[in-house]
């Protein structure tokens, strides 16, 4: 114990002052989360606008707080929502339930069900929060048409997922990746 | 509360009514309910990064007859419901509730006979965070969104119930949109 040591306090104080501030300016610059942070759920669209989701249900099996549902819907020629045989008809996330964990991504076979950085997501009511599909379909983007329509970029399914990767290359279609990450 | 309630409706009271709001949402004083993971999100809120501070909240404290704000963060066990209402009645008027995290929500994952479905059972609750646990802008964010709410509550009976005749609901909009950096 010296004598000085009290001051020795008032040193670390002071030369604080002459530091890097650590905070984050949260509400005025949006702290961005990292890349693959996980956040509000996405639905996703094939580059003509048709839904990516089938229906199948895999996500809702996965999700280990029961926070998804899903009911599938037949698609007709008349009224296409996504290629193939079926398409998520309703679509439910309630996220007073959902924990992040990002199990229902893995589990989708279409890499309809992504998850995008946006994290303000607090409300004052619980029924808001049970986002329905109109929440969670991504924005058409240019290019893309509302569906139901029939299938513009081949003639079945199956052109869709094969030739998937060269169709998003095309000129005219918006890279839908490249958007997320600006 | 007093002399407010039996004042006729005027310009003085709307402005009243202003300056009452402004100081109650500028110093909210948390009571900490920290049960779960959520706290510890909850305390990092409090420190130098995210600094809780600049909202007028310095500090956490467990003395509920000087907090106004309840912070329920983690899942309530029917054990601790009893508890929770206890601290809830002990704090004076006017008090609000936000509920952070998904367990405290809705119960989230642990859909048992354990846990509490939703602190909302047990107390009336204003702001639900969902996360799992949130993270701290999470938090703020819900504050922030709180703050509109308190912004916007009626001073008496009166003016309560000329809001509730013109069916006025507070807008909720994500803070790094509406405090961004013009």
């Amino acid at each position: 114990m010296g004598m000085f040591d009290p001051l020795k306090g008032f040193g670390v104080t002071f030369s604080t002052m002459f530091k890097k501030v650590v905070t984050e300016e949260y509400p005025e610059i949006g702290a961005p989360a990292a890349a693959r942070y996980h956040g509000r759920h996405q639905l996703n669209r094939h580059p003509d606008g048709l839904e990516k989701c089938v229906g199948c249900e895999l996500c809702a099996w996965a999700c280990p707080a029961d926070a998804i549902f899903v009911e599938g819907g037949d698609n007709t020629e008349d009224e296409r929502y996504s290629p193939g045989e079926r398409y998520g008809m309703d679509y439910q996330i309630n996220y007073l339930r959902c924990i992040g964990c990002g199990l229902c991504i893995e589990a989708c076979p279409t890499r309809s069900l992504t998850m995008t950085n946006e994290y303000e997501i607090a409300d004052d009511n619980r029924q808001d929060l049970i986002y329905t599909k109109e929440d969670l379909l991504a924005p058409l983007l240019p290019g893309m048409e509302q569906p139901p329509h029939p299938m513009r970029l081949g003639e079945s399914e199956q052109d869709y997922y094969v030739d998937g990767p060269e169709l998003a290359k095309r000129p005219g279609v918006p890279d839908p990746v490249g958007e997320e990450v600006k | 509360m007093g002399i407010e309630e039996k004042l006729p409706n005027g310009i003085m009271l709307a402005s009243l009514e202003k300056l009452v709001n402004w100081g109650r949402r500028n110093s909210l004083w948390p009571a900490t309910f920290g049960l779960a993971c959520c706290a510890i999100e909850m305390m990092t809120t409090g420190g130098p990064r995210y600094d809780i501070a600049r909202f007028g909240m310095e500090a956490f404290r467990a003395s509920p007859r000087q907090a106004d704000l309840m912070i329920v963060a983690g899942r309530v066990t029917n054990k601790m419901a009893p508890v929770l209402r206890q601290i809830y009645d002990q704090m004076p008027e006017p008090k609000w509730v936000l509920a952070m995290g998904v367990c405290a929500s809705s119960g989230g994952m642990f859909n048992n006979y354990a846990v509490v479905q939703g602190v909302d059972h047990v107390v009336p609750v204003d702001i639900y965070l969902p996360g799992c646990p949130p993270r701290p802008e999470m938090l703020l964010d819900a504050i922030l969104k709180l703050h509109a709410k308190i912004a916007d509550e009626p001073i008496n009976a009166r003016r309560a119930q000329l809001l509730a005749e013109s069916g006025h609901r507070t807008e909720l909009i994500a803070s790094s949109i509406k405090y961004a950096k013009k």
